[in-house]
């Protein structure tokens, strides 16, 4: 080939050849050895990570009674593509699950839908229907074999022996996106502890997932375990919890509640376990389950009584005349007061609060308390913060107001217990000086401005968790140990030491016991349990006046200490004292003997009332 | 008749070697690729290793008979076995069972055959014959008309009756034959400038413009012509100053498609039209007063291309099948969709990627053993090379490709007849075309176009189609030592 024009042309032609080999080197330089994506992609391709879900931890109550268990729950998953590649008799697979073609069409249109189903995907099990039980699975179960990509998995649902304390336990539901965002733990599709202790607990109860890593073909054939399995990992079972709760205490609160808007709080003072923790109107933590759980919260939701706010934690009433007792360990403490100290009570007359009781004059601490006087509490509170007068800038009563602020907060009102396990509360309020300051100006207010305070009334609000816990305090002669669920030991060192001295408790709990005795809660005295109370009227400027009880039990060693509030049902001594003493009774001594006072208390329908407000 | 030993003397080791290593690399990762768990003996016949080893070994066999076979032959015989190759391709989709809509395969008793890929070297053989013809030289296009037909015919009949757009589209490959005898370099450069105009206009072909109307695909592509037409002209024609006005009157276009814009929303589409209209008119009657054949040329790369530009737009949405338009965009980095079309293509560079460096090692692969890559013994075997050997081994295996290429080259440019060198080049097209759009289109870089990687893929069809093409070149190639010693 002399003299060929084209001789240069072999180059060229040579040339591409080099340069498709060189591109395609520096591509797969790219692919293989920078970029270490694929590696990833490459795992999660080939291994199907099976989750196995461990089982929850059990919920038992005090004296080891199983509150919550778990029950098995199906569902049928579908891999789309092996499914549509087989000869898939959709008829019969429609009849052992039970359901219409129709319906049939519509589950696969939502499943690959993925703006419905965001993790659709044809080469991976779907979801196709959930939520089934056992016999709704097992004809299904029995000629799986027969449905290319179909496959059934088992989960586990919350069971409820009783149908109560569905505030306490909260529930169990599906995680949602800010979950997922948050804890890389849960993947789509989860359960978690939505409220209550299910919340509180999650990481105790939830236990830990297992993985079994099988290799799988594209088609998700199963196609072994994945390097024998040295991967695997079983799952763990969560941890009991063993809770403070005693069932049959919370039982019958719950009994005494129903038809009522309201709580019931009782903790053991020893040892700040909530024994009893009722918020009326409730649910059934049953309903909350499975299948009809969105649907059944929903109706929660909108129910006119707001059955899911926990009253008993997040409900603020001013506590009326129950506070009483605080005024009297603050007087004693700030030496306002000795036990013996007397005011006049001119009864219907007194100025500028006037006594609701008929008693003599004048009376004693004692007595103040047995006949819930308001003046001499009002006569006390004036001494109190007037005792060195107003200074030019009210800066003398300012400081009395706030050592007196200091006592009362030291019960633990006017703020969340930041270490309890108990979720949602309220903070209540003991008004500040700033609050006044701003409410009425620096040198706008003095004792006869804020006198509501000294009967309870006015700013000053508590939730009925506050308030058993004062009464915890009272009866523990002036310590609290936060109040909590878990009845685990290192809860019990969350001790809080109030302001008052120990030996200023025993003429108070004289005059709670005289309560019971001689005062508003005598009719429903049970002499043998030494009961110490306090009733407590809320005026309700709504409506009807909000019934209180606070109260413990034995007086020389307390063993159960009770805060009852029933809204819109008029005298406390009526409605909440006969609740505490049921209460008491069922507690310390197992049973109850008025049967009278129990179905009186039963049957009452208070909420009807409350609707009328 | 010249003895045996002679033609053994002849023989291309290099070309052999290569082949036998490629051929047993490619073997041992079809094995790869078909292992599963349930079967693991390796000389189990039954199965997709077991088979490509038979068709392995009457490959060897059929290329030692054509070692035997006096070289003239090819060269007389040629266009007999053309025409009987093309009642075949016609024959088949006729007998043809319908396989994943194709109507390729011909099944005799046990073994289904793709007539297809022997026409491959039949073609190259009657190409090489008219091209050799004593007188016949390559001066324009239109002394490659027959060679066109005979490229064009079997191309049609593949495409078209039996659906075989990738194997149809490998008959393209004997443009670079053509090109070593003389063909213009023009239509190599067209055809490289319209896939890159037809990529433009599709991937901005739905962006907006900052002012007036128009196709931003469009207004880019016209601008790369322009720069293309001006390229040509200075550089090639050395045509400066036709170059300058050229550019002046293009800018002027834009100038005053921009000033009317200011008063009336302009279409730039026309704006661009105009400007290679105006182009085209004045080169063309540069052409005629210089009497320049070359710059009719550029003329015509204008017309073409602008046709090109605005028919592709239209060929894109109107006439392309969806799924088709989709493998493109998705290529394009338009779309992405990991389980649709790009799944393949998705699994495959997850495949590769995967492999890293040095390759999870033989039967090691996760991707491709658990057929998560389609077609995985087939056109994708290159990921089981990636998965498997790393980004060593999958370079190597481009490298021995290479090499075989450029042997052939070599093997080419020493023919002493021109019958033997077009057909050698003929070869090296082939394989080239093949080995580009194959590991292309594994490597996310070409759209899914189904060939077969040669040598290599697993089909019996196919291996024998390579394995005769290149034995064909090799005795002819060994006639060429026996003559020059005869």
């Amino acid at each position: 080939m002399i003299n060929d024009p084209n001789y240069n042309r072999r180059y060229v032609i040579a040339g591409i050849a080099v340069l498709v080999v060189l591109t395609y080197i520096i591509r797969l330089f790219i692919l293989q050895v920078i970029d270490q994506s694929t590696q990833g992609k490459a795992e999660t391709n080939a291994q199907l990570r099976q989750t196995i879900y461990p089982s929850r931890g059990l919920i038992y109550d005090r004296n080891g009674e199983l509150l919550v268990a778990n029950q098995p729950i199906y569902e049928v998953t579908m891999i789309v593509r092996e499914m549509q590649n087989s000869a898939f008799d959709t008829l019969s697979f429609c009849e052992k699950l039970r359901i219409t073609t129709i319906e049939f069409e519509e589950r696969m249109q939502n499943m690959m839908n993925s703006r419905k189903n965001r993790g659709f995907s044809r080469y991976s099990p779907q979801v196709f229907m959930d939520q089934l039980r056992q016999e709704e699975v097992a004809a299904l179960q029995q000629e799986l074999y027969k449905y290319a990509g179909v496959d059934i998995r088992c989960r586990t649902l919350r069971d409820y022996m009783y149908p109560i304390a569905s505030h306490v336990l909260g529930s169990v539901g599906e995680v949602n996106q800010r979950d997922l965002e948050r804890n890389s733990y849960y993947s789509a599709g989860d359960y978690s502890g939505r409220d209550g202790i299910e919340r509180t607990y999650e990481q105790e109860l939830r236990g830990e997932k297992g993985v079994k890593i099988l290799m799988r073909d594209s088609r998700g054939r199963i196609q072994g375990p994945y390097q024998e399995g040295k991967l695997d990992r079983d799952a763990v079972t969560g941890n009991d919890l063993h809770l403070g709760l005693d069932i049959q205490t919370q039982l019958l609160a719950e009994r005494l509640m129903q038809g009522k808007v309201g709580s019931v709080v009782a903790i053991e003072p020893q040892t700040g376990e909530v024994l009893a923790l009722v918020s009326a109107p409730n649910w059934d933590p049953r309903t909350l389950v499975g299948q009809e759980r969105s649907k059944n919260y929903q109706a929660l939701l909108r129910d006119a009584h707001k059955p899911l706010i926990n009253r008993a934690t997040q409900a603020q009433y001013a506590p009326g005349s129950t506070f009483k007792i605080l005024q009297a360990l603050v007087g004693l403490q700030e030496g306002v007061i000795t036990t013996k100290t007397q005011y006049a009570c001119n009864g219907q007359t007194s100025y500028p609060i006037k006594c609701t009781h008929d008693h003599g004059s004048p009376v004693d601490l004692e007595e103040g308390i047995e006949q819930s006087c308001n003046p001499y509490f009002w006569a006390m509170y004036k001494d109190l913060l007037q005792q060195d007068g107003y200074s030019d800038d009210n800066a003398e009563f300012k400081g009395h107001y706030q050592t007196w602020r200091d006592h009362v907060m030291s019960f633990g009102l006017g703020k969340k217990f930041e270490d309890t396990d108990i979720s949602e509360q309220a903070k209540g309020a003991v008004p500040s000086v700033v609050l006044y300051d701003k409410l009425y100006g620096k040198r706008g207010w003095k004792a006869i401005t804020i006198r509501s305070l000294s009967i309870g009334q006015g700013e000053i609000l508590v939730t009925p968790l506050q308030l058993a816990n004062q009464t915890a305090a009272i009866a523990n002669k002036g310590y609290y140990i936060t109040p909590h669920l878990n009845r685990n030991d290192s809860m019990k060192l969350r001790i809080h030491h109030t302001s008052i001295d120990a030996k200023h408790f025993d003429v108070v709990h004289r005059g709670m016991a005289r309560v019971m005795t001689e005062g508003t809660g005598k009719w429903y005295n049970v002499p043998e349990l030494q009961i110490c109370g306090k009733t407590g009227t809320v005026q309700n400027p709504h409506g009807e006046d909000h019934a209180l009880f606070i109260g413990f039990a034995p007086q020389d060693n307390p063993q159960i200490a009770i805060a009852v509030a029933v809204e819109n049902a008029g005298f406390g001594s009526t409605w909440a004292c006969p609740i505490a003493t049921l209460l008491m009774e069922q507690y310390l001594t197992g049973e109850i003997k008025r049967n009278w006072l129990y179905d009186r208390m039963v049957n009452a329908n208070l909420i009807d009332k409350a609707d009328e407000e | 008749m010249r003895n045996n030993r002679s033609i053994i003397s002849g023989i291309d080791w290099w070309t052999i070697g290569l082949f036998l290593v490629i051929a047993l690399f490619g073997w041992l990762n079809i094995y790869g690729s078909s292992y599963s768990f349930d079967q693991t003996n390796i000389w189990d016949f039954s199965n997709r290793a077991g088979k490509q080893l038979v068709w392995l070994a009457t490959a060897v066999v059929m290329g030692g008979i054509i070692m035997m076979i006096e070289e003239k032959a090819y060269d007389v015989l040629g266009y007999i076995f053309y025409g009987v190759m093309i009642l075949l391709l016609i024959a088949t989709p006729i007998f043809a069972r319908d396989i994943k809509g194709s109507l390729s395969w011909l099944t005799i008793g046990p073994i289904s055959l793709q007539p297809a890929e022997f026409a491959k070297c039949f073609t190259a053989i009657a190409i090489a014959k008219y091209m050799s013809r004593y007188g016949y030289k390559v001066r324009d296009l239109r002394d490659l008309t027959v060679p066109f037909l005979l490229m064009g015919v079997p191309m049609l009949i593949i495409m078209v009756a039996q659906r075989e757009t990738g194997s149809a589209l490998v008959f393209i490959s004997f443009l670079l034959a053509f090109y070593r005898q003389g063909m213009t370099g023009y239509v190599l450069s067209w055809g490289v400038a319209s896939i890159l105009l037809f990529i433009l206009v599709i991937r901005f072909g739905e962006m907006a413009l900052l002012f007036g109307t128009g196709n931003l695909g469009i207004l880019i592509s016209t601008t790369v012509i322009h720069m293309i037409v001006l390229g040509l002209l200075i550089a090639k024609e050395k045509e400066l100053h036709s170059g300058i006005i050229m550019a002046l009157g293009v800018v002027a276009c834009y100038g005053i498609g921009l000033l009317v814009n200011i008063w009336i929303a302009v279409n730039f589409n026309y704006i661009a039209i105009a400007s290679l209209a105006f182009v085209a008119i004045y080169l063309l009657l540069q052409a005629l007063k210089q009497r320049k054949s070359s710059m009719g040329w550029i003329v015509g790369f204008v017309l073409v291309s602008t046709l090109l530009c605005q028919g592709c737009d239209f060929a894109f949405h109107k006439i392309l099948q969806p799924h088709q338009r989709i493998r493109i965009e998705v290529l394009l980095g338009m779309k992405d969709d990991p389980h649709g079309a790009g799944y393949n293509v998705n699994q495959s560079l997850i495949a590769i990627g995967s492999g890293q460096t040095t390759g999870k090692g033989f039967l090691q692969g996760t991707q491709t053993k658990l057929k998560f890559v389609p077609e995985q013994d087939t056109d994708f075997i290159f990921c089981t090379v990636g998965e498997e050997w790393g980004f060593l081994g999958s370079a190597g295996l481009l490298l021995l490709y290479l090499a075989l290429i450029l042997r052939i080259i070599y093997i080419a440019e020493r023919q002493r007849d021109k019958f033997s060198m077009i057909y050698a080049y003929c070869v090296a097209g082939i394989l080239l075309f093949h080995v580009t759009i194959n590991i292309g289109m594994v490597l996310g870089l070409l759209p899914v176009i189904g060939i077969p990687l040669p040598f290599f893929s697993y089909g019996g069809s196919s291996l024998w189609g390579f394995t005769i093409l290149l034995a064909i070149m090799l005795r002819l190639d060994a006639a060429r030592v026996n003559k020059m010693q005869g």
